[in-house]
């Protein structure tokens, strides 16, 4: 059994890492920068192995380790939630984090922010750590807030280019929006619950499964379906969920290290994860997995498409990883919160492995992420490409590797879903499959395959990453091809026993399991169904466009000429916005900034205070005059007053 | 037929006469303009009080108040947390002022010696348990603290600042000991616990309340003269300024302690029977003094003229917590509202001496740091030392996670607890432009370029401590909860 002190380790290691190397990075240098930050993060990986172990074993933890302020009758505390969510959660995050932390030392070797990296990557790590590992609302606010801020900062990190400070102004703008909706939720659980934490939560929801709340006078809602969707909000904004999704492709933006571990792998699955964890609240309220059904498939579908028309690599991986949320996001909405953590989870290594291979080709390209401009790769960056292969095979959907039994887990759980959006939902997410396997085998044709097109001065530059560059990927591109084959214990066992609640209407992933007789038989029933063919169809149709026919795509976009132009322009969302909320920001500014500023704030309270400060002040300099009398008579008539004043009631 | 007191429970006093006593011989043979000697030696003599406090004192099962010589003297955990509070400040104040006093020729035998019988004097009247130990100690301590303030007779400044205190000490003592002489008259004893049993039953009678509430008028004047709140709290400004800076710290941090429990002794533990009465003029005089503090001290430019008006608000917000105990008759907030108060204004001695300390250290031979203009540009010259103040200014105004932050946080919850929702407003008001000046200082020391150049200079003690009480603050405003308890144990104990 494990003791708070080891559980307090896991996110104190990367934490102790984070400051030596941001306050003492000019002293230690670079090269110590790194080994502390690495050790800090494998000391927390080893002990999450040896938490998860432990849990494995049965065990859990469930308490507080300091309480931080009461107020009243609230506690605020800190306090660890150690079961099977979190335990998986802490594996993956301290690995991935573990990779991309080695990795970096060859992506960032010329950077000079190499200190500030580290410090931040470790500091992103210790939040992440402290947000899955809570056991109450405000310690998961407190992480989400810190993963926000380290988010932020590592967008920005080359805060010299104008576009990465767009983007991190954007990424938090967007986030903000998030975020209130978040903190609304948590307070309105404080207010109905009297308590922030979990499992006192859960213990009082049944019981107020059927309570309404009036937000308008009245209009009844829901108090239940209220809080989940105002946390959802949240879940929105942190996972990128539509239309909330603007600011993770900008967020490419930041070094590719980061966009492997927090844009892709871990930080952006937050809201995943934090639905999962309040599963017993969602169970209660149909309306709000209807939402998260519909946003989730929304995203899934329509992200991907975007992902068909670009061309830096960079973005059509973080399309690719907007969609694979939105997978996850269905997933949740059809009470399949088990088969959302797994592909939570398969995804963080497959995505990671695709991400930190982009880095790689971009890394040997001299930062040219334009796939028009590769071709031919394969023969130069043999490792990079073979990791890019697991990549894209495994999220493509194709058998044996991992991403195709945590996304089939999803579709047959969407299909058998009543809730209302399941049809819906099924019809984005399989349609997806093919649209899936097109975008990233697009990519891999583009760079890898085919004639070189970049210039041959580049091209003589073209060789393989070093070791430390290609070790995490295939580190990483081990679990992506196996990772799938622990569905039998993750999606169809009791993995997470009474960590996941689902409802006695919801229990499809149950009905599922009566079905499932392992891992060949899936296989050999995945291979027959649609989104096996559909994934199958979309490879050959890029292998069709890219490899054979390379002047058909540019034919089949201009016929789609406006349907083409509204999908590779995102859908003019980010348009909207820039109309709809700097414009409009900018005119209730400016209305705000005659009307309110200049004649109420500047005129009446600025200038009027600092004028009545300046009397005030006048007239204290003429009583604090240094004389003595004057002071000695001030205390005279203090006391004189409070006399009368107390005397004459 | 007489019997021995107990010496037991005032064993740390017994030890600091008396090894100070021996310091001032010891001094007689320096030799040197450092004073390596008695400096060490009064270090010492803190540790061994500090020791014998915690014997005495802290170091107990069952936390009873406990009495002796003749019900004069008492030991409870506020008088024992208290003390240990004031001997940190004390040995801070002396680290702090070391290199200032000698680049100045200041150091002499006399500093130390007074800085230690001013320390018996706080000692003494958080101890105290009668008027007359109330009087003896508060008379030790001020003209302990006249002489320091004289310490620099060569300055005009500093013996005008002398002569004011001494002038306006006497007539506050004398208010006083009126009010005194007015309690005892009333209820013919001058033990406090006692008087707290007649006053009591005289509360009912409307001519002795009359007499009482004259009397108390009078005590409130005494307290607020030694806090330094409005309007009797002329003094502070010119004291503040005219005295060394070294003095200054002497003078601003430690004594507050010690009012704070003469506040505590007087009003609480004796009178706490007419509590609807003292708490309506401890809220009048906090107003006045939150109002007055925070809008006079925008417009100066001396640092610790600023500083002075400063601490005058931060009183005010301590009064406020003692103006909450009581609510329509019940004491069920005394305890959060006390405790909070004894937070307060332990937090605040301890920024003060970071605030001060900084001055000191930014201050060098022929150099006096005193101007706002002196912090121009902190950063460039020296960005720890900055980033110190920044916290130290941060917990001032009352910025999380400074510890100022959550001092007045505590304070703030009481007043509200009490249902004094007005006044709560008005300090929340008062705070609010008050974090102006503290912030134009964040803002000189890191956007406005240096008028003055070359990296700061001091030695490594000083330097160590000054970061140490800087970061405690950062640490105590995360994690308040510790200190809290002492202050709500402290309370509960009395």
């Amino acid at each position: 059994m494990a003791t708070p002190a080891i559980y307090l380790i896991v996110p104190l290691a990367p934490l102790a890492g984070a400051i030596v190397a941001g306050l003492f990075g000019r002293t230690v240098g670079r090269a110590n920068a790194h080994r502390i930050t690495i050790l800090g993060v494998l000391i927390a990986f080893l002990t999450s192995c040896y938490v998860f172990a432990d849990v494995l074993e049965g065990n859990a933890f469930h308490g507080s380790i300091y309480t931080w302020m009461t107020s009243g009758d609230f506690k605020f505390e800190i306090g660890f939630l150690i079961d099977r969510l979190s335990a998986l959660m802490m594996v993956v995050v301290t690995f991935v984090s573990l990779m991309v932390h080695i990795y970096t030392i060859g992506y960032m070797a010329e950077d000079p922010g190499y200190q500030r990296f580290f410090s931040y990557i470790s500091l992103f790590t210790f939040s992440m750590l402290m947000l899955v590992m809570s056991n109450n609302f405000l310690q998961l606010f407190f992480g989400w807030e810190a993963v926000g801020v380290v988010s932020y900062l590592l967008i920005g990190f080359w805060y010299t280019r104008p576009s990465a400070v767009y983007a991190n102004l954007k990424a938090f703008l967007v986030n903000r929006v998030g975020d209130f909706g978040f903190i609304l939720g948590i307070g309105l659980v404080l207010a109905e619950f009297g308590t922030l934490d979990y499992s006192s939560v859960f213990v009082l929801a049944p019981a107020r499964a059927s309570s309404v709340i009036q937000l308008f006078p009245g209009v009844d809602w829901m108090l239940l379906t209220v809080i989940c969707i105002c946390l959802f909000i949240g879940a929105m904004g942190k996972s990128a969920q539509f239309p909330l999704h603007v600011w993770l492709p900008d967020s490419m933006e930041g070094p590719t290290p980061i966009s492997a571990l927090i844009h892709a792998a871990t930080m952006v699955t937050a809201g995943i994860f934090m639905v999962a964890r309040m599963s017993p609240l969602y169970e209660l309220s149909t309306t709000a997995l209807s939402v998260i059904l519909v946003l989730g498939g929304i995203t899934a579908l329509f992200m991907g498409l975007v992902a068909m028309t670009q061309f830096d690599i960079k973005r059509v991986v973080a399309y690719s990883t907007l969609s694979q949320l939105g997978y996850m996001t269905v997933a949740l909405g059809a009470s399949a919160y088990s088969a959302a953590m797994f592909h939570l989870m398969t995804h963080a290594f497959f995505k990671a492995v695709l991400f930190l291979a982009a880095g790689s080709v971009i890394i040997a390209m001299h930062h040219e992420q334009d796939m028009r401009r590769m071709g031919g790769l394969r023969k130069y960056m043999p490792i990079t490409y073979f990791s890019v292969l697991v990549g894209a095979i495994a999220s493509a959907g194709i058998p044996p590797l991992a991403g195709f039994f945590s996304k089939d887990a999803i579709i047959e759980a969407v299909k058998m879903s009543d809730t209302p959006g399941a049809a819906f939902a099924y019809f984005c997410v399989t349609a997806c499959v093919f649209v899936t396997a097109f975008y990233t085998f697009r990519m891999v044709f583009m760079a890898f395959h085919g004639e070189p097109r970049m210039g041959t001065a580049a091209r003589a530059h073209l060789r393989e990453s070093p070791v430390v560059v290609t070790l995490p990927l295939l580190l990483l591109s081990v679990p992506s091809i196996g990772a799938g084959w622990l569905i039998g214990q993750a999606v169809y066992g009791d993995y997470f026993g009474p960590a996941i609640i689902v409802g006695p209407g919801h229990a499809w992933i149950e009905a599922m399991t009566e079905e499932y007789h392992g891992v060949w038989s899936y296989m050999a029933h995945g291979v027959s169904a649609l989104p096996f063919w559909l994934a199958v169809a979309g490879i050959a149709t890029a292998w069709y466009l890219y490899l054979v026919r390379p002047e058909l795509p540019r034919r089949i976009a201009s016929g789609f000429g406006p349907l083409y132009a509204l999908v590779e322009r995102k859908y003019g969302f980010d348009e909207l916005y820039s109309w709809l909320f700097a414009s409009g920001a900018r005119l209730l500014g400016t209305g705000l900034w005659k009307a309110g500023d200049q004649a109420v704030i500047d005129g009446l309270i600025v200038n009027g205070a600092a004028r009545a400060v300046g009397w005030f002040s006048k007239v204290m300099r003429l009583v604090q005059s240094g004389m003595i009398y004057r002071y000695a008579s001030a205390m005279l008539i203090g006391v004189v007053l409070l006399i009368y004043w107390f005397l004459k009631r | 037929m007489s019997q021995m007191p107990n010496f037991f429970p005032a064993l740390p006093e017994i030890f600091l006469l008396t090894s100070t006593c021996v310091l001032m011989i010891v001094d007689l043979s320096a030799k040197t303009i450092r004073r390596q000697r008695t400096y060490v030696l009064a270090h010492i003599v803190l540790l061994g009080c500090a020791f014998l406090t915690y014997y005495t004192t802290l170091d107990v099962v069952s936390p009873r108040p406990i009495y002796t010589f003749s019900d004069l003297f008492v030991n409870d955990l506020m008088s024992g947390w208290l003390k240990m509070a004031a001997y940190i400040a004390v040995a801070t104040t002396l680290v702090y002022s070391r290199q200032y006093l000698i680049d100045r020729g200041l150091m002499r035998g006399e500093f130390i010696v007074l800085l230690l019988f001013a320390l018996l004097g706080m000692m003494i009247l958080m101890s105290a348990n009668s008027l007359l130990t109330v009087y003896l100690g508060l008379e030790l301590l001020s003209l302990c603290q006249y002489a320091l303030v004289a310490l620099n007779r060569d300055s005009a400044a500093s013996t005008e600042a002398a002569m004011k205190y001494f002038v306006l000490g006497a007539l506050a003592s004398g208010m006083l000991l009126y009010g005194m002489s007015m309690i005892y008259g009333a209820t013919g004893t001058l033990t406090i616990t006692e008087i707290s049993h007649r006053v009591g039953v005289l509360a009912g009678n409307t001519g002795d309340r009359t007499l009482l509430v004259f009397g108390l008028v009078f005590l409130v004047a005494g307290i607020a003269f030694k806090l330094g709140v409005v309007p009797f709290h002329m003094w502070v400004p010119d004291v503040y300024q005219g005295a060394a800076t070294a003095v200054t710290l002497v003078i601003a941090s430690a004594p507050k302690l010690a009012a704070f429990a003469m506040a505590m002794r007087l009003l609480v533990n004796g009178l706490l029977d007419l509590a609807v009465d003292w708490q309506q003029m401890l809220s009048i005089l906090a107003v006045l003094s939150m109002a007055l503090g925070n809008i006079t001290a925008i417009a100066q430019t001396n640092l610790k003229r600023m500083l002075a008006y400063s601490t005058i608000s931060h009183m005010g917000f301590v009064l406020l917590g003692l103006a909450g105990g009581m609510v329509n008759g019940n004491l069920l907030n005394a305890g959060d509202a006390y405790s909070s108060a004894m937070f307060y204004v332990v937090i605040y001695v301890l920024t003060t001496l970071a605030s001060f300390g900084m001055l000191l250290l930014l201050s060098r031979a022929g150099v006096e740091c005193e101007s706002l203009d002196d912090l121009k540009g902190l950063n460039q010259r020296a960005p720890w030392f900055a980033l110190i103040m920044l916290i130290v200014m941060f917990s001032l105004a009352g910025v999380p996670p400074a510890a100022g932050f959550y001092a007045k946080l505590a304070i703030l919850k009481t007043t509200v607890a009490a249902g004094q929702i007005g006044l709560a407003v008005a300090a929340v008001l008062f705070s609010l432009i008050g974090a102006f000046y503290y912030l134009r200082i964040v803002k000189l020391m890191y956007f406005d370029d240096a008028s003055k150049s070359g990296p700061v200079t001091a030695h490594a003690d000083m330097r160590v401590l000054v970061s140490v009480n800087g970061l405690a603050l950062l640490a105590l405003g995360i994690l308040p909860q510790s200190l809290m308890a002492l202050c709500v144990a402290s309370i509960k104990a009395l």
